[in-house]
């Protein structure tokens, strides 16, 4: 009994870490644009599938995974440079179609390289469950959540210590006052869309040995891991992460105890009831739309 | 062209529009180097947007903008705070959740890590309360103490040009003294200043010059003291 709620805990914490860093890029370029990306999930599937391709042609698997998150880096910073920038000072919602528009791009583009096949990067470091009790745990899932929380530090001294972190913070908070004080904010959101999509790289990459890879495995954890910012409150660093690991641990209690058919469902039950009974989330604070 | 007595910002007929309506009309002003200039008029007059022209966040639609001896019309804002332009806003615009330190030092965001380091020392001994408070959330501090935290922002940038928006908008009557009394410091130590204020009488009557803009337009213009006497000035602005 305790044993079987162990190893619902350990798939739950499992793809929770995926879905928090999932939100979290949605968390840095909302903060900096007021912009929900719908590409971020393919930053994700962009991680998995070059890293995949690369150890498939002989590349050795930690250059492979380097290639493939800085590949995921540079397809940030051409949505932002060839897609948000040229629309100017468009509106957001505008902006966000764009981005939707951008996730169908990108899809096709890697189902003509990649194929519509589903493929698997191999586990960092062997396949051998660990052992707890008799709930067992797969050394990926310790790869995964060990680089989730890295990732969350990396980024709370990024944003807490550096003068570029203060700047985007700075910018998210006041744009006009950012201006005036001669933060470059254009610059600002390009840093964003970059670190929002080289988070989604590692997350693609270390998800990739469990979760399988192809040119759609971004929709899904993209509306997942925009479910998991919503809940947490959009904006919210904090909450992104709790947001991510609450949808991963629910959706692993659904399946576990009632049935692995709902486990999806999991995520758009939970997001209508965000919205009609807590839309600001759980560490939400804006309520008003930034005009 | 930089002789001694060329101004330090000098504005030709500017036009700036929001859409298709016109804010600014064919301003025309000066600010010599060292001077305080102070603009003053009814709300909605574009005095606000004629500052926002002036840093680059909101576009000119005609005229130009010199400062230095260099047109900086169609220069992006983070370039003319480079160039030494900084701006205390309107209604104060704090980075709310993050600490007064961090706010100040945001300011010197175009100088080194050493430049801010000894730009800070001296906003706080102008501001002491600044230094008490400077690990406290900005959004967290009183009116009085945001307005001040805000001209010590644009002071970290030790600029050559120091733009005031309203000052002393919404505060007590005491801290508005307090702020005015700042201003009047400034002044003396030689920092060159164009203050907008509805607060006519006290800001003309620190000025060395002043302007008056109307619907988009500067209507009236002369030296601070000149204009306290002005019949228009009086009767339109000083309620007397």
């Amino acid at each position: 009994m305790l044993s079987q709620a162990l190893q619902f805990f350990f798939s739950g914490l499992t793809s929770g870490a995926i879905y928090a860093l999932a939100a979290i890029g949605f968390t840095i370029i909302y903060n900096s644009s007021g912009v929900i990306n719908f590409a971020q999930g393919e930053f994700i599937m962009v991680g998995g599938v070059v890293a995949v391709m690369l150890t498939d042609a002989g590349v050795p698997l930690p250059l492979a995974i380097a290639i493939a998150v800085a590949v995921a880096g540079i397809v940030g910073l051409l949505l932002e440079k060839l897609a948000i920038e040229p629309a100017g000072n468009a509106e957001v919602v505008t902006l966000i179609i764009i981005t939707i528009g951008a996730s169908i791009f990108i899809q096709g583009v890697v189902q003509v390289v990649f194929g519509k096949g589903q493929r698997a990067l191999p586990p960092f470091t062997g396949d051998k469950p660990i052992l707890f009790g008799s709930a067992s745990l797969l050394p990926q899932s310790l790869w995964m959540i060990g680089t989730g929380a890295l990732i969350v530090l990396m980024l709370a001294w990024f944003f807490g210590r550096t003068r570029l972190g203060k700047a985007v913070l700075a910018t998210a908070h006041n744009r006009l006052a950012a201006q005036l004080v001669g933060i470059n904010t254009r610059h600002v959101l390009a840093v964003s869309f970059v670190l929002s999509a080289l988070v989604g790289g590692v997350a693609g990459v270390v998800s990739a040995p469990i979760t399988l890879t192809s040119y759609d495995t971004g929709i899904m954890v993209g509306l997942k891991g925009f479910v998991a910012a919503t809940l947490g409150g959009l904006g919210s660093g904090a909450g992104a992460v709790v947001g991510g690991l609450i949808l991963g641990l629910m959706e692993a209690l659904v399946a576990g105890y009632v049935s692995s058919a709902y486990k999806d469902a999991v995520p758009f039950v939970l997001i209508i009831l965000i919205l009609f009974f807590m839309p600001r989330g759980l560490f939400g604070e804006r309520v008003t739309e930034r005009v | 062209m930089t002789g001694v007595n060329e101004p330090l910002l000098e504005i030709e007929r500017l036009c700036t529009h929001y859409g298709r309506i016109q804010a600014l009309r064919e301003v025309s002003l000066a600010v010599p180097r060292g001077s305080l200039v102070a603009l003053v008029g009814a709300n909605g007059a574009g005095k606000t947007t004629l500052l926002r022209t002036i840093s680059g966040v909101q576009e000119a639609s005609g005229g130009a903008i010199r400062f230095a001896g260099a047109d900086i019309t169609r220069l992006r804002s983070h370039a003319r705070v480079q160039l030494g332009i900084a701006q205390v806003p309107e209604g104060r615009q704090m980075f709310g959740p993050m600490s007064v330190e961090d706010n100040l030092f945001l300011g010197a965001y175009t100088r080194t890590r050493a430049q801010g380091e000894s730009a800070i020392e001296r906003v706080y001994a102008m501001f002491p309360v600044l230094k008490e408070r400077r690990a406290q959330p900005a959004g967290t501090l009183s009116g009085g103490q945001q307005q001040m935290l805000s001209i010590g922002r644009a002071l970290m940038a030790e600029p050559r040009l120091l733009l005031l928006d309203e000052p002393s908008m919404g505060l007590a009557p005491q801290l508005v003294a307090e702020i005015f009394s700042t201003v009047v410091e400034l002044a003396r130590s030689g920092t060159t200043m164009l203050l907008v204020e509805q607060n006519a009488y006290a800001a003309l009557s620190i000025a060395d010059f002043g302007y008056v803009l109307e619907t988009g337009r500067t209507v009236i213009s002369g030296r601070g003291r000149e204009l306290l006497a002005d019949e228009r000035v009086k009767q339109a602005y000083l309620g007397m």
